[in-house]
């Protein structure tokens, strides 16, 4: 059970959203300026990292979630998905974006931990500085979404299947306040 | 010297806003939101929080400016501050307020950490459900600008006077994205 009221047909960070819509609308915008963008890293690339930081973190709504938006982007192939969370090292993806990951698991520990070399693995991997930032701001950036999703205990929905359905929505529309004002998918 | 290009000489969040624009005016938009959008929590509590959580990701940009804004914001009652950051539990604030901050300090490692008696501890003490949900964004929310500032080894003045400024325009104009330098 959440630790505040929420309203309990919404799952998630979407009770949230609805509870404090005045954070939600900053929220919103940095999601969909950062996680949309496809100048440089991709959209699934982007979501991939979410996911990722996610898991390290322990939290299964934002997981899932994120997860089921990278599938999407990648015209469902979860098996890829679950690869890169599960072992990224053996996962049929480019080295740079294996040396972001690198960097965004560093990033999920503490901003101190992310050292030159892991900058320079990535840059010689062909990362821009775009791509270094980005992916620098998204782990930190799933650091709070995590934090706020079980520090306040929010409802994960068991039906793994709501979880592609919510991500179709999303890969569909991107983030915003139509996550908590439409009707949930 | 940061591992990406941004502009010399200027420190933390704000040079990673003037690489990132896009991106860093919706940051600031949040910081506004929720630092100094209507609240239970005063100002001066909430920047308090976001001390605090900064000191203990070790985020010595985040602790300082932030605690500096708490001091300006606090007035005569700004030693509360240093105390707080020193050791939270025997500061002079309210039971409430350590309620808050020992909610904040475990949002801090994991959101997961978390207990239903933290919460109830806290409910005790008088705080609302508005109340916690803001200690626990705050947290969250400066768990993820400690790592974008010194996960891109931002520049961090150490003098701490270099802070008070920091502070004074925090406290008295909130949160402004900063606009490029001119060029020489």
């Amino acid at each position: 059970m959440p630790h505040i009221q929420l309203n309990e047909s919404l799952p998630g960070i979407r009770a949230l959203l609805a509870f404090s819509p005045h954070t939600a609308a900053p929220l919103g915008a940095l999601a969909n300026t950062l996680l949309r963008s496809d100048n440089g890293l991709t959209p699934a690339e982007r979501e991939l990292i979410g996911a990722y930081v996610s898991s390290l973190n322990d939290c299964f709504y934002c997981q899932h979630s994120h997860a089921a938006i990278a599938s999407c982007y990648l015209s469902n192939n979860t098996e890829l998905v679950n690869q890169v969370i599960s072992n990224y090292h053996t996962a049929p993806v480019s080295g740079k974006l294996k040396a972001l990951l690198c960097i965004a698991g560093k990033v999920q520990q503490s901003g101190r931990n992310v050292l030159p070399a892991d900058i320079d693995n990535a840059r010689a991997a062909g990362a821009t500085e775009h791509d270094i930032h980005d992916t620098v701001l998204i782990a930190a950036l799933f650091c709070l979404f995590n934090r706020y999703v079980d520090g306040l205990a929010t409802v994960a929905p068991t039906d793994m299947n709501s979880y592609r359905q919510r991500a179709k929505q999303v890969a569909a529309m991107g983030y915003g306040s139509h996550v908590y004002t439409s009707q949930q998918p | 010297m940061a591992y990406i290009q941004v502009p010399d000489h200027v420190p933390g969040i704000r040079s990673l806003v003037l690489f990132s624009p896009e991106t860093g005016k919706h940051l600031y938009d949040l910081a506004q939101a929720l630092l100094r959008g209507n609240s239970i929590l005063s100002a001066a509590e909430k920047e308090l929080i976001a001390a605090y959580v900064s000191n203990r990701n070790n985020c010595l940009f985040c602790m300082s400016s932030h605690a500096a804004a708490a001091r300006c914001l606090y007035g005569d009652a700004a030693a509360v501050v240093d105390q707080v950051l020193d050791n939270m539990t025997q500061a002079s604030i309210s039971e409430k307020l350590k309620a808050l901050l020992h909610i904040a300090g475990q949002t801090q490692q994991s959101g997961l950490a978390v207990t239903e008696n933290d919460i109830q501890f806290a409910r005790k003490s008088g705080a609302t459900d508005e109340e916690i949900h803001d200690a626990v964004l705050i947290s969250a929310t400066f768990s993820m600008f400690n790592r974008y500032v010194d996960g891109l080894n931002s520049f961090t003045p150490t003098d701490p006077a270099e802070y008070v400024p920091m502070g004074i325009r925090m406290a008295e104009k909130g949160y402004v994205p900063p606009t490029a330098p001119v060029a020489q």
